[in-house]
């Protein structure tokens, strides 16, 4: 891993948010860089800013100063078609509130972006069929969102983010709504496609149980980055801060 | 970046089928606007009809029915009045599709933004909006026409008798129908853009607001 390159570079970033009667500065200077296929937590307290910086991450929001860069290419220079093609192909959204389409089925959800991305509807089908076997859910494609779990509907909805092989997965508190034993086997899951698929995780939380599972933790307060943890000096922290947990 | 027309056809129809209640309170105002259209409309169709006959029986029976006739006058329109009402009725009608609209379109944040984050443009999203106005559009356009088509018959029924349907001129009621089903789709589309607009520039981060 250590050879492998940089798939996302933080360079900079600051964000602004400009409220009516004062300034919410959520991000205050972030640099850090990505490797291609690791597993990564960005760690804090609720408002420290992970969720903005995901959004920078996940080119949905622009930074009001700085740069990101996805594959070496500063995403600010994108016009929104390539935009809309990077978020189809190159990165898949995980959100704490699942978001599935709630007029599709399970299996409709998972081949939206495949169509988005141009694939004939009978190829997008079956491979939808061969994802939701992959998250465990191969019988529940007829399902509506309404008629699954919640943790059925983040399955549902790893499986839509993983349709079009994206390099990149995005996860903003992917367990945030989730008991304990439902937001283990999420966790996992992510794990073992981060593994078998080689793409890279990001993940924005203040969950405990995703620090097992990371190759790297980077912890953020206040909008800074406060410090970057390996997998192995991890071990260490963890023992003082598991018991907070 | 793709969404072929018939797979935008679909999730647009699911979409309503779904929320069917909701849609019916937002083709509400269409179908009665477009019903009182239709039942002007045809009443005049009929009233030419028995004007047609040049019996000075049924010209009286208009003349205290409320029809204004010029002496030797063979056919009428609908009065200045009445079409000021029907014109009000539709602007009311579209103000009332907007409202709606707008209020569908906040609602469905959260879809929305989730679409853009899979790869959807504004255009895809721009497109689902004006088929669901579409095919609301004609559905209650057709509903209203032809409630406001039965009134209107059943009216002059019950005014001039059997005589009315007899000599009324039906090629002129189904242009009638026609004409009030087509403004009415068009009054769907026209009250379904700017709030289409607003759905269109939603930005894809909307999908992860996390309400506390
Ligand atoms: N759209 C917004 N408008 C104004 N302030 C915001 C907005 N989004 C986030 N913030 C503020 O930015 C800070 C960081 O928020 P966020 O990134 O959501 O934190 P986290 O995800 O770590 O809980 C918070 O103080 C929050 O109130
Ligand atoms: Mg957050």
């Amino acid at each position: 891993m250590s050879n492998s390159h940089n798939i996302v570079r933080v360079s900079g970033v600051t964000k602004v948010f400009k409220l009516r009667k004062h300034n919410v500065e959520a991000l205050r200077g972030v640099d850090l860089e990505i490797r291609a296929g690791e597993y990564l937590s960005i760690m804090g307290p609720s408002g420290s800013g992970k969720s903005t910086l995901f959004n920078m991450i996940g080119g949905l929001d622009k930074p009001s100063s700085g740069k990101v860069f996805i594959d070496e290419v500063d995403i600010a220079q994108l016009d929104a078609y390539e935009l809309a093609w990077l978020r189809c192909r190159k990165i898949g959204y995980i959100f704490q509130t699942f978001n599935l389409i709630q007029v599709m089925t399970a299996l409709e959800n998972i081949t939206l972006p495949m169509i988005f991305a141009g694939i004939h509807n009978d190829a997008a089908v079956e491979k939808g069929l061969g994802l939701l076997e992959v998250v465990g859910l191969g019988d529940r494609f007829q399902h509506k969102p309404s008629e699954l779990s919640g943790g059925q509907q983040q399955r549902v909805a790893i499986a839509r983010a993983m349709a079009n092989d994206p390099a990149i997965i995005l996860a903003d508190e992917p367990t945030g709504n989730l008991d304990l034993t439902t937001g283990e086997e999420i966790i996992e899951l992510l794990k073992r496609l981060s593994e078998e698929k080689g793409v890279t995780v990001i993940s924005a939380t203040h969950d405990f149980k995703m620090l097992s599972v990371s190759d790297r933790v980077v912890w953020i307060r206040d909008g800074r980055i406060d410090k970057v943890e390996e997998r192995e000096q991890l071990t260490i922290s963890v023992g003082e801060i598991a018991p907070r947990s | 970046m793709v969404l072929p027309f018939r797979k935008s056809l679909e999730i647009s129809f699911q979409s309503i089928r779904i929320r069917f209640f909701r849609s019916m309170i937002t083709t509400m105002s269409l179908v009665l606007a477009v019903s009182f259209l239709s039942f002007v409309l045809v009443g005049t169709d009929t009233a030419n009809g028995l004007l047609q006959t040049q019996d000075p029986k049924y010209r009286q029976a208009l003349v205290r029915a409320g029809y204004d006739l010029e002496p030797g006058a063979t056919s009428t329109g609908s009065s200045a009045k009445e079409r000021w009402i029907v014109i009000l009725s539709l602007l009311v009608c579209v103000v009332g599709i907007v409202n709606a609209q707008l209020m569908a379109v906040t609602e469905r944040f959260r879809e929305i933004g989730t679409f853009k984050c899979l790869g959807a443009l504004d255009s895809f999203v721009l497109r689902l909006f004006v088929l669901e106005a579409g095919m609301q559009g004609l559905a209650g356009a057709g509903v209203g026409a032809l409630l406001g088509t039965v009134a209107a018959l059943l009216n002059s029924l019950i005014r001039f008798g059997l005589v009315a349907w007899k000599h009324v001129y039906w090629l002129a009621v189904a242009k009638s129908i026609v004409f009030a089903v087509a403004i009415g789709c068009v009054l769907s589309l026209l009250g379904v853009l700017y709030p289409a607009i607003v759905a269109a520039r939603m930005q894809p981060v909307e999908a992860m607001r996390v309400e506390q």
